[in-house]
C-alpha cells in the first residue's frame, strides 16, 4: 500500500525566546549580530528523529501528552513549517482542520467569510458556490449567513470554520483536537464525516486526546512522547502502552505529593509538635499526637502486596501501618479514615467502634486495613491514619498525608460505588 | 524564486478576495460607508486650500491654485505612505494565517498596496474636478504618462512593503521607527513646494537622489503643468530600479519566510 503521508527522520527545532535573543534593531546594528542572533541560540527539540508512515485511505491516530510535539507534526504534515531535518512527504491535497475559522474577518459576513475561506483553502469560487448550500447547511448556520461574522457565538464560529474546511474535499485530512467544536449533535455530524472519508479512500492524520476516539476509528495509531516516537501501530495496543505510562507517571506524582506531605509534616513536628488536634472537620494535612504509640511507616499495597499508588475500581487496597508502641499500653486504638479530592469524607472508621476491645501493644507492631474491593468511583483520595486512646486521645494522627489515586473504566459519579446490577424486563433490550 | 513568484500569479484569485474585503470591511459600519473614500481626500483638499490660500497664501508663480497642484503629490504619498505602514503589520497582524494555515505570506502585504491603490484611485475622481474647474486640462500626450507612472510606484511600493513586512516580523521596532521616516520622507520630496524653486535647485543631486521625488514629479508634470512631460527619463530609470528592488525584496522575502511561522 502507498503512504499518503510519510515522515523520514524528522526533527524540527524551534528557537527558544526570551534571555539574551536581541529584542530591536539598534542593538542587532549596534552588536552587528544581526546574522548571528538570527541563527538559534538556545533550541528546544519540538520532534527527534520521528519517522512513520500513514498508508493512503487510513485513518491514523497521534497521541500523546501535552507538549510531545502532536501539533508540530500536525504543522509539518500541513507544510506550514519546515523541518529542521529529516524529510515530509505528502500526496495528494491537504486540509487541515488546526485552527477553525483561521482566516475569518470578524466585520463581514459569514457569507464572504466562507468564499475568502474556500478560497484561502485552494478552492476556486465556482468550487464554493456549488458548495455554499452544503457548507451553510452543515453549519447549521443558515438564519445567520448574512450576519458579520464579529457577532457569531465560539461555537457558530467554529462550525463555520470546520464547515468549509471539511468541504475542501481533501485527500489528506488533518484534524488536531477540533471535536470539541459542537454540540453532541454536531460531534456526530463530524464523524459521519469522516466515516464517509474513510468511505471513499480519503486519509485522516487525527491528532487528539480523545483515546476512545482513536480506538474507535483509527486504523493505525502512532504515540509520541517528548518528541520521540513510543509506540506506533495497532490502536488498541498503543492506547494501552500510553495509559500504562501515564499511570505510572502519575504513581510518581502521587509517591512525591505523599513524600512531600510527609516531609513538610516532620519539619513542622521538629520545631513546634501540637499536641492538640485542630478542628478535626477542616480538611488540613497535619501530623499530630502525643507519640507515646508512633506510626512509623504507611503503605498502601495493590493486591499482589507491591506498593502502589494508583489503584482499579474493584481491586484490593490494602493499608499496611508500621506502628512503634514506646512502651506498653492497654489502652488504643486504629483508625482510618478515606477522603476524596473535595475533602468529603468517604468512609471513617475506627477498631474501637467496631467493638475490639484493646488489651495489649507493645514493641514493633504491623496493622493492616484491607479492601478487598475497592469500590470508589474515579478520582484522587486522600488517607487519615491515626492510633489513639479509646476516647479519642491522639497517640499519633495523620491527617490526609496519603494520596491515591482511583482509576476506573465506568464514568460513574458520586462518593462510592455500591455493588449493583441492573435487571430488567424482557422488553427492554440493549445491543451488546 | 522564480517558482515562488509564479505562485504569486496563482494567487491572484486570493489576492482580489482579500483586496475586497479589507475595502468592504474597512467601511462596515460606518454611516457613510465607502462615501469615505471620496469624503477623506476632499476634506484633505479643502484644508490645504484654506491654509494655503488664506492663512499662509503662496505667491509662487504658475503654480495656481497651489491646493490643487499639492494635492497630485499627496495622492500618490498617501498610497505610499499608508501602503508602507500597512505593509508592515501585515504579517503581525496576519499571525493566525501564516502560524495556522498554510498560506502565501507574501500575499498579506502586497494586498495592503493593493487595498491602498484602491484608495487613491477613489480619490482620483476629486482631483479631476478641481484639475478641470481650475482650467487644467493636461494633453493626451502627458496623460499616456500617467498610467506608467502608477505601474512605478505600484512596483516601488510593492518591493518596499515585502521588504518591511519580513523585517518587521523579527525586528519590532521597524513600526515605529517607520512612521517618523515617512514623516520625514514626505518633506524630503517635492510634494507641499514645487520643484523647480531655486532652493530646491540648489540641492538638486540630493533630491535625485530621492526616488519618490521622481514619482512626484512625475504625476505633478503629468496632471497639474501644461507643456511636454519632460521627466519620463527619470521615471523610467526608477522603474527599472523598481524592478530590480522588488527582485531583491522578494528573494529577502523567501529567504525569512520559514521563519515567519515561528517568529510571528
Amino acid at each position: 500500500m502507498t503512504a499518503a503521508i510519510e515522515l523520514v527522520n524528522v526533527s524540527k527545532i524551534y528557537r527558544r525566546y526570551g534571555g539574551k535573543q536581541f529584542s530591536t534593531l539598534k542593538s542587532a546594528l549596534l552588536q552587528r549580530s544581526i546574522m548571528r542572533d538570527l541563527q538559534p541560540g538556545e533550541t528546544f527539540p519540538a520532534l527527534t528523529d520521528v519517522s512513520f508512515k500513514v498508508p493512503k485511505g487510513s485513518t491514523f491516530g497521534v497521541i500523546g501528552r501535552n507538549g510531545s510535539g502532536k501539533s508540530t507534526a500536525l504543522k509539518l504534515v500541513a507544510g506550514i513549517t519546515k523541518p529542521t531535518m529529516g524529510t515530509v512527504l505528502v500526496d495528494g491535497r491537504v486540509s487541515a482542520l488546526i485552527e477553525l475559522g483561521a482566516g475569518f474577518h470578524p466585520e463581514i459576513s459569514g457569507r464572504e467569510n466562507v468564499f475568502i475561506n474556500g478560497i484561502m483553502l485552494g478552492l476556486t469560487k465556482r468550487q464554493i458556490q456549488d458548495r455554499f448550500d452544503d457548507i451553510v447547511g452543515f453549519a447549521e448556520l443558515s438564519e445567520f449567513i448574512d450576519a458579520p461574522v464579529k457577532t457569531y457565538s465560539s461555537g457558530m464560529y467554529m462550525r463555520l470554520g470546520f464547515a468549509v474546511a471539511i468541504h475542501v474535499d481533501p485527500d489528506v485530512l488533518l484534524v488536531d483536537e477540533v471535536l470539541a467544536v459542537g454540540d453532541e449533535g454536531f460531534t456526530h455530524k463530524c464523524l459521519d464525516k469522516f466515516s464517509e472519508f474513510r468511505r471513499r479512500g480519503k486519509t485522516v492524520l487525527l491528532v487528539t486526546h480523545s483515546l476512545g476516539l482513536v480506538e474507535t476509528l483509527c486504523d493505525e495509531a502512532v504515540w509520541l512522547d517528548a518528541g520521540r516516537v513510543e509506540a506506533e501501530g495497532d490502536p488498541k495496543r498503543v492506547v494501552g502502552a500510553y495509559l500504562t505510562a501515564v499511570e505510572e507517571g502519575e504513581q510518581e506524582l502521587m509517591a512525591a505529593t505523599t513524600a512531600k506531605a510527609v516531609g513538610a509534616v516532620e519539619e513542622v513536628e521538629t520545631t513546634a509538635a501540637p499536641a492538640s488536634p485542630p478542628d478535626m472537620f477542616k480538611a488540613a494535612e497535619g501530623r499530630w499526637g502525643s507519640r507515646e504509640v508512633e506510626i512509623a511507616q504507611v503503605a498502601l499495597l495493590d493486591r499482589s502486596g507491591e506498593p502502589s499508588f494508583v489503584f482499579h475500581t474493584g481491586e484490593a487496597l490494602h493499608v499496611r501501618l508500621k506502628v512503634r508502641a514506646h512502651h506498653e499500653t492497654d489502652d488504643f486504638a486504629f483508625g482510618i479514615g478515606l477522603f476524596n479530592a473535595d475533602g468529603v469524607c468517604c468512609y471513617g472508621t475506627n477498631t474501637y467502634v467496631e467493638e475490639m476491645s484493646p488489651e495489649r501493644l507493645s514493641g514493633d507492631a504491623d496493622v493492616t486495613f484491607a479492601i478487598d474491593s475497592l469500590d470508589l468511583v474515579e478520582g484522587t483520595y486522600k488517607l487519615d491514619v491515626a492510633v489513639h486512646k479509646r476516647d479519642g486521645f491522639p497517640y499519633d494522627y495523620h491527617r490526609l498525608l496519603y494520596t491515591f489515586r482511583v482509576k476506573s473504566r465506568t464514568k460513574d459519579v458520586g462518593i462510592y460505588r455500591p455493588q449493583h446490577r441492573w435487571t430488567f424486563s424482557p422488553n427492554v433490550r440493549f445491543t451488546r | 524564486m522564480f517558482l515562488s513568484l509564479a505562485t504569486l500569479v496563482r494567487y491572484r484569485g486570493l489576492i482580489l478576495s482579500l483586496v475586497a474585503r479589507e475595502l468592504k470591511a474597512r467601511y462596515r459600519g460606518s454611516v457613510l460607508g465607502f462615501a469615505w473614500s471620496f469624503i477623506n481626500p476632499l476634506l484633505l483638499l479643502l484644508i490645504y486650500s484654506f491654509v494655503f490660500t488664506k492663512i499662509m497664501p503662496n505667491e509662487t508663480p504658475d503654480v495656481k491654485p497651489y491646493a490643487v497642484f499639492m494635492f497630485c503629490g499627496i495622492l500618490p504619498w498617501n498610497w505610499f505612505a499608508t501602503s508602507l505602514s500597512d505593509a508592515a503589520g501585515s504579517l503581525i497582524a496576519g499571525g493566525n494565517l501564516i502560524k495556522k494555515v498554510l498560506f502565501p505570506a507574501e500575499v498579506l502585504p502586497i494586498v495592503s498596496v493593493l487595498t491602498n491603490m484602491v484608495h487613491f484611485f477613489l480619490g482620483l475622481p476629486i482631483l479631476v474636478f478641481f484639475l478641470l474647474i481650475s482650467g487644467h486640462y493636461p494633453p493626451l500626450s502627458d496623460l499616456i504618462w500617467f498610467p506608467v507612472a502608477v505601474l512605478v510606484e505600484l512596483i516601488f511600493t510593492c518591493a518596499l512593503a515585502l521588504i518591511l513586512s519580513a523585517l518587521a516580523v523579527h525586528f519590532r521596532d521597524i513600526r515605529d521607527i517607520l512612521a517618523n521616516i515617512i514623516m520625514l520622507w514626505f518633506f524630503a520630496t517635492p510634494i507641499i513646494y514645487p520643484w523647480f524653486q531655486p532652493n530646491v535647485q540648489r540641492f538638486k543631486w540630493l533630491f535625485n537622489l530621492n526616488p519618490f521625488t521622481h514619482l512626484a514629479v512625475s504625476y505633478q508634470e503629468i496632471l497639474f503643468f501644461n507643456g511636454p512631460f519632460g521627466h519620463w527619463k527619470w521615471l523610467l530609470a526608477l522603474g527599472v530600479l523598481s524592478v530590480l528592488l522588488f527582485l531583491a525584496g522578494y528573494w529577502l522575502f523567501d529567504r525569512l519566510r520559514d521563519s515567519f511561522a515561528e517568529a510571528v
